[in-house]
């Protein structure tokens, strides 16, 4: 009998996409616990495996994947949770095919071990039976730790650094915890209710949340760390900036940030008028600026708004789009139009200065630019109008200066972000640390998850030297 | 008494509140010109409304505000005792303060409010302080008494001539102007073509003219850019580089029409509810 490595890749059930346009409801539904224990079961088990190199928190993939195979989901999902506080919501938000699948070695000949599945559907199988078990609490260092921000970096470092017996507040500015995760994922990729369970074992492990307190404002850094005691201090607040292009007309009526417009439809749930009361603009005719997974995220809201036709408008070509291959895909199973090489150069309102159309330029691509990718070229002349009635701008994010603003001697670059060493995160000021995008610019989950692990063995390090 | 809880609850005009709302830690470290955003229940929207007192040895802060939209009236609602759900704050940029010799302060309906704890510092920072105080009709006319204690002069001007002045705050601005009073500083806080009237009589004047713009806003931390208005030409985000500009470089006209940018889902929502939704709350 051959290997069951030689067995086809499970494929992930689906929601079809005339059906899902009409709801909220997440797009993939999941494995089957047979499905799960047969994609573990293609794992071969590498002596070096490589997997484990492409995760930025270092999952023991093959560990977990080996309980998963023998149908001990409750147990896969326990050694994922020896390094990753997230499983759930890595499980659906991780670029895996960048990552830990990107590495399996079963990639080279046929299709990688689907590792981003099978650690979904062990993380589900072991909240919906209420199997999780928090982990003993080790003796209280007596050390107070801060942790500014309660997005994946945050999150993360408060987890381990609770489990090293540390004292450690969230402070989360906005009234719910999860940063990134609540305000700009929408719940048809990651539903609410799932990252909530995955935030309250936080509380399990002894870590206190607090939200509504905008650190900058209600306490500086340098009141956490003298007024309030704490005796480190961890930034991770994120690429909290919204990017405009600048262009004329963009304040009308009608055209938002990719932020303004996700956080009314997710965090403030305005896609549910039936049960909040935050209205957001459903436009007949939307265009999304950009090619990301956050440009994605916002045309697939508004098609899910009811919008009769969602343009995305991105100035290369499909090569350069930095989205997620399955995003790009379900997005154009869902209808969305893709105009590439296309820019806005102006948006055109009404006398109400409620937008009425972009002007957008075509472009071909010229010589590669800084990131290595072909640079976009206007074409002269090649102006058209586009008839919108909503804009939303997703080019990306910047830093987000509350912080730096409020906090002498903490060292930025030129674009604002907190200067920090990449492997400890240590900062310009002692005690405190910074990681995720408000250190790198807009990344990954995973990779905010990262800088946060390592930042969280840097504060205990710097914990015991005191 | 547990956080966030309303101690004290007061109808000063018609639809007219002040809540004095436990937050000892917002108490302590707000500034005049700062506000507070919160929240009444989940699903709620997230209020705006700029903190007009605080007493931190109580550890409460005062808000007042109208209940005019859907979220302000479920505000409305709440009694002693009760708790907001979340307090966000002190958020904005604090007032500029300084001795500018003679300040004069102009509050237009509720928007009165947020002038007094500016009244107050000012005062304190040495300046003489004049007062004009606008309302549609006089049981509207909030906080006079406090503003009588300190301003030299008090001027109350009502659309229907029920109380003071029949007419508008710039017509009795323009009749001290008239007068040969000295004003060299001037804080106008209300409705925004009020504002935008008081700014273009300021200009002819040469007097240096603040305002307090109240776009709608989402989270209050810079992130969103919902509630950004053009101020010279540029564009600024109302919660972190705000909420005061300089009155004579704001952009009303925007600023008005963004303010509008749901009336067609409220208009919808009016006809399907027994109360209109006016708006999406606009602070002040």
């Amino acid at each position: 009998m051959p290997h069951p490595s030689q067995n086809p890749r499970q494929p992930m059930p689906e929601q079809p996409p005339e059906e899902r346009i009409k709801n909220f409801s997440e797009v993939p539904l999941g494995y089957t616990p047979e499905q799960a224990q047969a994609e573990a079961s293609r794992c071969l088990r590498c002596r070096k495996p490589q997997c484990v190199a492409g995760c930025p928190v270092a999952v023991d993939i093959p560990g977990f994947l080996a309980l998963a195979a023998e149908g001990k989901f409750t147990e896969a999902a326990n050694k994922i949770m020896e390094t990753n506080v997230l499983p759930a919501v890595c499980g659906r938000v991780c670029p895996q095919e960048t990552q830990c699948e990107a590495l399996c070695v079963l990639g080279k000949k046929g299709e990688p071990i689907a590792v981003g599945r099978i650690e979904r559907f062990v993380a589900d199988w072991q909240r919906e039976r209420g199997e999780y078990q928090p982990p003993e609490r080790p003796s209280p260092s007596g050390k107070r730790v801060a942790i500014v921000g309660s997005g994946p970096a945050g999150l993360t470092a408060a987890a381990d650094l609770a489990k090293r017996g540390h004292e450690v507040t969230v402070f989360e500015a906005l009234h719910e915890m999860g940063g990134v995760l609540v305000y700009g994922i929408p719940e048809f990729r990651l539903p609410k209710a799932i990252l909530k369970a995955e935030v309250n074992r936080l509380q399990e492990l002894g870590v206190k949340l607090e939200t509504s307190a905008v650190i900058g404002k209600l306490d500086t850094i340098e009141d956490l760390l003298t007024e309030e005691g704490f005796d480190a201090v961890f930034v991770g607040t994120g690429a909290g900036l919204p990017t405009f292009m600048g262009l004329p007309g963009e304040n009308l009526i009608g055209v938002y940030s990719a932020n303004e417009f996700l956080t009314r439809s997710n965090l403030m749930r305005a896609y549910d008028s039936n049960q909040a009361d935050t209205p957001i603009a459903r436009g007949q005719r939307v265009m999304v600026v950009g090619g990301g997974n956050v440009a994605m995220d916002a045309a697939r809201t508004a098609r899910r708004l009811g919008a009769e036709k969602v343009i995305l408008a991105y100035r290369r070509s499909r090569e350069e789009m930095p989205a997620r291959a399955e995003e790009i895909h379900h997005a154009e199973e869902e209808g969305i139009e893709f105009h590439l090489l296309s820019a806005p150069v102006a948006f055109l309102g009404d006398d109400n200065s409620r937008l009425r159309a972009a002007v957008i330029q075509k472009m071909e691509l010229g010589e590669p630019d800084d990131s290595g990718r072909r640079r976009p070229v206007p074409i002269e002349g090649s102006e058209f109008e586009e008839p919108i009635d909503v804009a939303v701008i997703a080019i990306g994010a910047g830093a987000n200066p509350l912080i730096a603003s409020t906090t002498p001697g903490l060292e930025t670059n030129r674009k604002g972000y907190i200067v920090a060493d990449s492997e400890t995160g240590a900062t310009s000021l002692p005690g405190v640390y910074a990681g995720g995008d408000i250190v790198t610019g807009s990344a990954t989950v995973i990779e905010a998850m990262g800088a946060g692990r390592r930042a969280a063995a840097a504060i205990d390090e710097y914990l015991k030297s005191l | 008494m547990s956080a966030n809880e309303i101690v004290l609850k007061e109808e000063i005009a018609p639809q007219t509140y002040r809540y004095v709302v436990r937050h000892p830690k917002i108490a302590r470290k707000r500034r005049a010109g700062q506000f507070v955003i919160l929240r009444v229940h989940e699903g709620g929207e997230r209020v705006p409304l700029t903190i007009v007192d605080s007493d931190p040895e109580a550890g409460t802060v005062t808000l007042i505000f109208q209940a005019v939209g859907h979220s302000t009236r479920e505000l409305a609602e709440l009694e002693v005792g009760d708790q907001v759900l979340d307090l966000a704050g002190p958020l904005g940029q604090p007032t500029h303060i300084e001795n500018f010799g003679t300040a004069c302060v102009i509050g237009g309906g509720y928007g009165t409010a947020p002038v007094l704890p500016i009244a107050v510092a000012l005062r304190e920072a040495g300046n003489e302080l004049l007062g004009i105080v606008g309302a549609r009709t006089r049981e509207l006319v909030i906080l006079e008494e406090e503003l009588q204690a300190l301003c030299s002069r008090l001027e109350v001007a009502t659309d229907d001539g029920s109380y003071g002045h029949h007419g508008f705050v710039t017509d009795v601005l323009q009749k001290l102007l008239d007068e040969g009073q000295k004003i060299d500083f001037v804080l106008a806080i209300g409705p925004a073509p009020m504002m935008r009237a008081v700014s273009d009589l300021t200009r002819q004047h040469g007097i240096k003219t603040m305002v307090s713009l109240n776009p709608l806003m989402v989270d209050g931390t810079g992130m969103c850019g919902g509630c950004r208005v053009e101020v010279g030409g540029e564009t600024k985000f109302a919660c972190v580089d705000g909420p005061e500009f300089d009155g004579h470089l704001v952009n009303f006209d925007l600023l008005m029409k963004r303010q509008a940018t749901y009336k067609p889902q409220e208009t919808e929502a009016c006809q399907l509810e027994s109360h209109c939704r006016l708006s999406e709350h606009l602070r002040h």
